[in-house]
């Protein structure tokens, strides 16, 4: 009896499913995917960012990351580097918006000088790096158009494959493919298309972490870029979920504290 | 306490270390040195350099050197406990020079901080910077000018203050009060960029009776809304800008004077341009002023895909002081690019120049820089004094143009 019910409803969902384009499917599965994240209030963790070049030589760079999730608009960041040492306590503060350009300041210590700068530059490398502006700041459904592609294993698990084109016209892919996976929604593989649709870079997710029983933090996240042969490796370290962080600690004077 | 530092480590040790840290550190301390290690927080670091300046011309008056090798040293020492809800940072400042007034030594930063909520409370030597125009620093006026260590303005002395901040949602209230007023220090006789007198610490008059120690208060308000952000800023007390006077001996002192300040600053941000604004109107005894900054900055990111960032700036200076203004921008403009590699190495350059729209005066600059390895940078600075007003206050230092390398070793 079980077992016929289950059927009806699958065969229902079957129907269901079809009746939705790959545009819908798609959105519906971004959205579930946020939803899924929905209600971690706010997280700090310690970031390693390693840089290969073509010749394998490495540099290192250390910082921190402060994030506080908002519902009703994007959310707030704040980051710190602590090296290399001759920009060690510069800082930066985003408020993300879900739509129109986010809010950005920038600390220099040196100059004891908060400045409010452009956040156009999306496609532009973060320190050095072949992570894009716009690879790192937070993701809001609302920032692409989606459409669902196929179903399929990555790593032995099953995923979705969905397409997202980003709404920015500054943005410097014409489309990324991601891999959701089922079960949790976590990423698991993104490839960046490049404004001539040609495949830029590939970035795959591992040592992922779950954090008060449903948030999933990948461990370490490997950026390839197919085209220069370099990569960019970031690690994430002691993830807390219990600070508690609150509006008051994303201001302008938060941000000149953080600067150590 | 006392048993948990017997557990942990030797007492000679553990005490020796405390010692060394300093009585005071450990007096402000004392109240909760008790806590968890985990929300302690301390770190020592900062610079060294050497750096290397040759002027292209003899100077125009005698004694003055064409090249001058320096030393540099900057440490910073920073102790945050309670989470960082308390701390004392400390950042200090020595130049070996050939040029003995250039030589000094500055305490930047020595200051204990506490935070309770949207409160801020500092004590101690501080830096402050107000404002949002590139060119000229028109609204910021907390610290006195190191003015040996560069004539642009830009590096500034450390600051005695009481300063409370509140941070709220329409915006942050600073107030600050300031006990003792500090000297500009001049260039001495072997050194350059210098009037053609030696400015001493004895040809110095004050308007106060009290001279340095007349105190100075202030009080800021700054905020944002959409696009805009904004300040207000009240000063009152000892002006950090002195005026020169001729004596009776025929010679020149320089004069600080009581002012009243009050200036606004407003930057908005629409997309890749920023437009700026800064003015400040000032009064005193002695003289009455008021002066504009105003401008824009537009950037180009990742151009051709390549990384490279160019920002293009452009300000209109004016000062209604004219001929007798310290700066010499009085009718004046600003324009630079600034380019920006966003390489591994983050190579950066700026190129500026500041002409006179009534005057024949042109002021150039150009400023590189770029990481060695993982914490070496060399820098590069230029600066030329071109086609000189004799007019202006700039004539004194018309054959001053020079070429600077620097090398620092940060730690």
């Amino acid at each position: 009896m079980k077992n016929t019910l289950l059927t009806i409803l699958g065969l229902f969902i079957a129907i269901g499913l079809q009746g939705q384009s790959a545009e819908e499917r798609g959105i519906e599965i971004a959205k579930a995917a946020d939803a899924y994240d929905q209600g971690f209030g706010s997280s700090v963790t310690k970031l390693t960012m390693i840089l290969t070049n073509k010749q394998g030589q490495e540099s290192t760079r250390y910082m921190s990351n402060q994030t506080l999730e908002l519902t009703e608009d994007g959310d707030k960041s704040l980051i710190v580097f602590d090296s290399p040492r001759d920009v060690k306590g510069t800082a930066t503060l985003t408020f993300t918006h879900k739509e129109g350009s986010d809010d950005q300041w920038l600390y220099l210590p040196a100059l004891k000088r908060v400045k409010r700068i452009s956040s156009n530059n999306k496609s532009g490398p973060f320190m050095g790096s072949e992570f894009a502006y716009e690879d790192l700041s937070s993701q809001e459904v609302e920032k692409y158009t989606y459409k669902f592609l196929r179903e399929e294993e990555i790593n032995g698990v099953n995923a979705f494959v969905v397409e997202r084109d980003p709404v920015d016209p500054k943005s410097g892919y014409t489309r990324q493919v991601v891999w959701y996976n089922k079960e949790n929604y976590r990423l698991e593989k993104m490839d960046f298309y490049d404004r001539k649709n040609a495949l830029l870079k590939t970035l795959t997710y591992a040592k992922y972490k779950v954090y008060k029983e449903k948030h999933w933090r990948a461990g370490e996240m490997n950026m390839v870029n197919h085209q220069t042969g370099k990569k960019t490796q970031l690690n994430f370290d002691d993830y807390q979920f219990d600070l508690n962080l609150k509006e008051s600690d994303f201001s302008q004077n938060s941000l000149q504290r953080a600067s150590r | 306490m006392i048993l948990r530092l017997i557990n942990s480590t030797p007492i000679n040790n553990r005490w020796r270390n405390t010692f060394s840290i300093g009585s005071l550190l450990l007096l402000l301390s004392f109240p909760t040195i008790a806590q968890d290690d985990e929300s302690i927080f301390k770190e020592f670091s900062g610079y060294v350099g050497a750096d290397y300046r040759y002027f292209f011309e003899d100077g125009l008056y005698n004694g003055q050197k064409r090249s001058f090798p320096s030393l540099i040293i900057q440490p910073e020492y920073l102790y945050e406990w309670n989470g960082g809800d308390n701390r004392i940072k400390f950042i200090g400042f020595g130049r070996f020079d050939r040029d003995s007034r250039r030589t000094h030594f500055d305490v930047r930063e020595l200051y204990y901080q506490t935070v309770k909520n949207s409160w801020e409370l500092s004590v101690g030597f501080k830096k402050v910077f107000w404002g949002k125009t590139e060119a000229v620093h028109l609204v910021d006026i907390i610290n006195q000018t190191d003015f040996v260590e560069s004539f642009d303005g830009e590096e500034k002395l450390g600051e005695a203050m009481v300063q409370l901040s509140y941070s709220s949602s329409v915006g942050t209230f600073d107030l600050f009060y300031l006990p003792y007023f500090r000297k500009r220090v001049f260039p001495g006789e072997r050194g350059r960029l210098r009037t053609s007198f030696i400015i001493n610490d004895d040809d110095v008059a004050f308007e106060s009776q009290a001279e340095e120690t007349r105190p100075s208060f202030a009080a800021r308000w700054s905020a944002f809304t959409g696009p805009f952000d904004l300040g207000l800023s009240y000063f009152n007390g000892t002006g950090r800008e002195p005026f020169f006077r001729a004596t009776n001996g025929g010679g020149f002192q320089l004069f600080y004077g009581i002012i009243e300040q009050v200036g606004i600053d407003i930057q908005a941000t629409t997309g890749p341009l920023l437009w700026k604004v800064e003015s400040i109107v000032r009064r005193s005894d002695f003289q009455d002023m008021w002066a504009l900054a105003a401008g824009i900055e537009y950037s180009f990111f990742d151009i051709a895909s390549t990384g490279l960032d160019i920002g293009i700036v452009a300000e209109y200076l004016h000062d209604d002081r004219g001929l007798l203004s310290f700066s010499s921008l009085d009718n004046d403009l600003f324009t630079g690019a600034r380019f920006a590699f966003n390489d591994t190495q983050s190579t950066e350059f700026l190129i500026g120049g500041i002409m006179d729209l009534d005057k024949s005066t042109k002021l150039w600059s150009i400023e590189g820089s770029r990481r060695l390895g993982n914490s070496w940078k060399a820098e590069i600075e230029m600066r030329l004094f071109d086609d000189v007003d004799q007019n202006e206050f700039l004539n004194f230092i018309r054959r001053d143009s020079f070429l600077q390398f620097s090398l620092n070793k940060y730690f």
